[in-house]
């Protein structure tokens, strides 16, 4: 069951603070936005004060500061045990009640709201068959089901009195890699068919990339960049960013993020169709290339000659113009190189020019450049983890000017 | 032996009936009022170090002198001994519910919580049935307690197994003492039992399996 899906914030935090007992800040000047369906991900250090943040949402924790608001409502105005039964809540240990069967845990929730027997039966019967577990499980005790299935039931407990907004610290931490993916693939599959928001605390940067489609970075109690996975890994704000992200992820995230433009060589060497050939050939040999660029004079690329072709017409034509091949393949300044390295490679041309929207000559892409890319993303990480580099230092050797 | 119940069996029945019911309502009390309490103190940690060392002091002082101690309050008889014998249950209960209420999980009660339970159904739904088998340890004990030391409660005229053993010491009549005594083992030893059984009944479930 679907609810209805108007977007627009489902919590806001209006410059929200949380000092503990004793003077602790945990976090300070919190604003964030949460819209109706996104899947934000807390992430950032130990103790940047992610649970905190999550934890105020359903008042577990009272603000000391500033105005959380859920679905518009001021909650410090609501009750909070009220709130909580309309905010599914995931715990990393999982938390489901040892001495109830799954069916009593997985409705536990919808009984606190009294619902009618049968509406339980329900709901409980669909959201197990949700998770591929059989229904005959729902008269077993948490006891005797694996870590991941527990985990599984600890899910749909959040989702069983249709919460619009679950909450979820580190639900994921204590399993194994192969659960763990499954598991993310299922919250994720479920919050998109159901339309739910999740507001996920991990410190796990694949996790965040893989489900968030809002990246909330913490550090120091603070929140240091809001972002997309996609801008995050484009514009990491600050080096802690950087350095949280890992060199690793940002240049496997390049063949992603990076236009042709970032890594062109600027200033190709080009010649104007009303030259002489002999200009042509004085150009080839001072700048020690072997095809030339034909551009006119407004700098709209036109075509190219190479040497072949030069010295076989030489005799026959005068002008540039005369042997120019119209026919060449290039590429966009603004087209991803994600898309466009495999076309490039495979034409095993020495290098590609690039023209900007209007087809100026804007630079060259060598297949040299191309292939340290492709190196960097392969073994990027074996060469640089021992080296320790600062983040500057693991630019692309591809010489184009990295726009960061 | 034969001759012994012939002569004392009567006796012994009443006497029986007398000590189990001086400890049940005893022990009925202690579990009325230290449950309870024990639960209320979880939520005033600093109150409760302060509590449970009272209920240590006086668990302290020798039976026989609270014993005496109760006559100039409530006289003799069986008031004064019910009172004596309450004030001895309390702790082990007290403690034990303390204790067992502290060491349900965190991660329990903050699941609780979360899913939007009040307090109260935090207490009666998850926390009093995952603590159970640390309570119920505390009232076997306590029971135990309370019929052996109900044995004495004869000293101030509340009657019970005491009576036969008490005569037994004053004529010197040794199978009068150990006809006294029998009974109150037995006693205790039946009433942990039972108890036992009712510990398992109480303890929720955590599997399909029978334990
Ligand atoms: N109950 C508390 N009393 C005092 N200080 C606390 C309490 N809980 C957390 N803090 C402090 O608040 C800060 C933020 O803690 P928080 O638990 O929100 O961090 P976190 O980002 O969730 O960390 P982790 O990744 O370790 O779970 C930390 O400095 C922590 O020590
Ligand atoms: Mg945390």
């Amino acid at each position: 069951m679907t609810t209805e899906q108007k977007p627009g914030p489902i919590v806001q935090y209006q410059d929200v603070n949380k000092v503990y007992r004793g003077g602790n800040v945990a976090v300070e000047h919190i604003t964030l936005t949460i819209d109706q369906g996104d899947f934000v991900c807390l992430i950032g250090t130990s103790g940047s004060g992610k649970t905190t943040t999550m934890r105020m949402i359903n008042r577990m924790l009272e603000p000391t500061g500033g105005t959380i608001l859920f679905k518009g409502q001021d909650i410090h105005k609501q009750d909070p045990v009220a709130l909580r039964r309309h905010i599914g809540y995931v715990i990393q240990n999982i938390g489901l009640m040892p001495h109830m069967t799954l069916y009593e845990n997985i409705t536990l929730v919808p009984k606190l709201l009294k619902w009618p027997e049968e509406k339980r039966r329900a709901k409980a019967e669909e959201l197990i068959k949700m998770v591929d577990l059989p229904v005959d499980y729902l008269d077993r005790y948490p006891a005797e089901l694996s870590g991941g299935q527990q985990q599984r039931i600890g899910v749909i407990r959040a989702l069983a009195a249709n919460q619009d907004l679950i909450l979820m610290d580190e639900p994921f931490g204590a399993l194994d890699p192969i659960t763990r993916e499954s598991l993310q693939d299922l919250v994720k599959n479920l919050q998109q068919k159901l339309g739910k928001t999740v507001v996920f605390v991990t410190h796990d940067m694949d996790e965040a990339l893989k489900l968030a489609t809002k990246i909330v970075v913490m550090d120091g109690g603070h929140i240091i960049q809001t972002a997309t996975p996609t801008e995050l890994l484009q514009h990491p704000a600050t080096p802690f960013v950087r350095e949280l992200i890992g060199e690793e992820r940002l240049i496997q995230a390049r063949a992603d993020v990076t236009t042709v433009g970032a890594i062109m060589l600027k200033n190709p060497v080009s010649i104007t169709p009303g030259k002489s050939l002999v200009e042509a050939i004085q150009l080839m040999r001072d700048r020690r290339v072997d095809t030339l660029l034909v551009v006119d004079d407004n700098g709209y690329l036109k075509g190219f000659i190479d040497i072949e072709s030069l010295t076989r017409q030489y005799a026959k034509s005068t002008a540039v113009a005369d042997i120019m091949q119209k026919k060449l393949f290039y590429v966009q300044e603004s087209a991803l190189l994600r898309d466009s390295v495999d076309r490039i490679l495979k034409r095993g041309l020495k290098y590609v020019p690039v023209v900007d929207q209007d087809n100026k000559l804007k630079g060259i892409v060598t297949r040299a450049a191309l292939v340290d890319m492709v190196y960097d993303t392969i073994w990027g990480d074996n060469a640089d983890h021992d080296a320790q580099a600062p983040a500057t230092d693991a630019e692309p050797q591809a010489g184009g000017d990295q726009n960061g | 032996m034969g001759d012994f119940l012939a002569q004392h069996g009567m006796e012994l029945l009443v006497k029986t009936w007398e000590q189990l019911y001086i400890s049940g309502i005893s022990l009925g009390l202690g579990i009325l009022v230290a449950v309870p309490l024990g639960v209320i103190l979880t939520r005033f940690p600093r109150t409760a170090k302060v509590v449970i060392a009272i209920a240590s002091m006086l668990q302290t002082v020798p039976s026989l002198a609270l014993l005496a101690l109760m006559i100039p309050l409530f006289g003799i008889g069986r008031v004064p001994a019910i009172v004596a014998l309450f004030i001895y249950s309390l702790l082990p209960i007290l403690r034990n519910t303390y204790i067992g209420m502290e060491d349900v999980s965190p991660v329990l009660k903050d699941s609780a919580k979360g899913m939007g339970m009040t307090a109260g159904q935090s207490i009666v739904q998850v926390e009093l049935p995952m603590a159970m088998p640390v309570i119920m340890a505390g009232i076997r004990l306590s029971a135990v307690y309370v019929i052996a030391w109900a044995t004495l409660a004869s000293y101030i005229g509340a009657g019970g197994l005491g009576d036969l053993i008490f005569s037994g010491l004053n004529l010197f009549q040794p199978a009068l003492i150990i006809g006294g005594t029998i009974p109150v083992t037995l006693l205790a030893l039946v009433v942990d039992w039972l108890l036992g059984k009712l510990e398992k009944r109480l303890t929720p479930r955590t599997s399909r399996k029978e334990a």
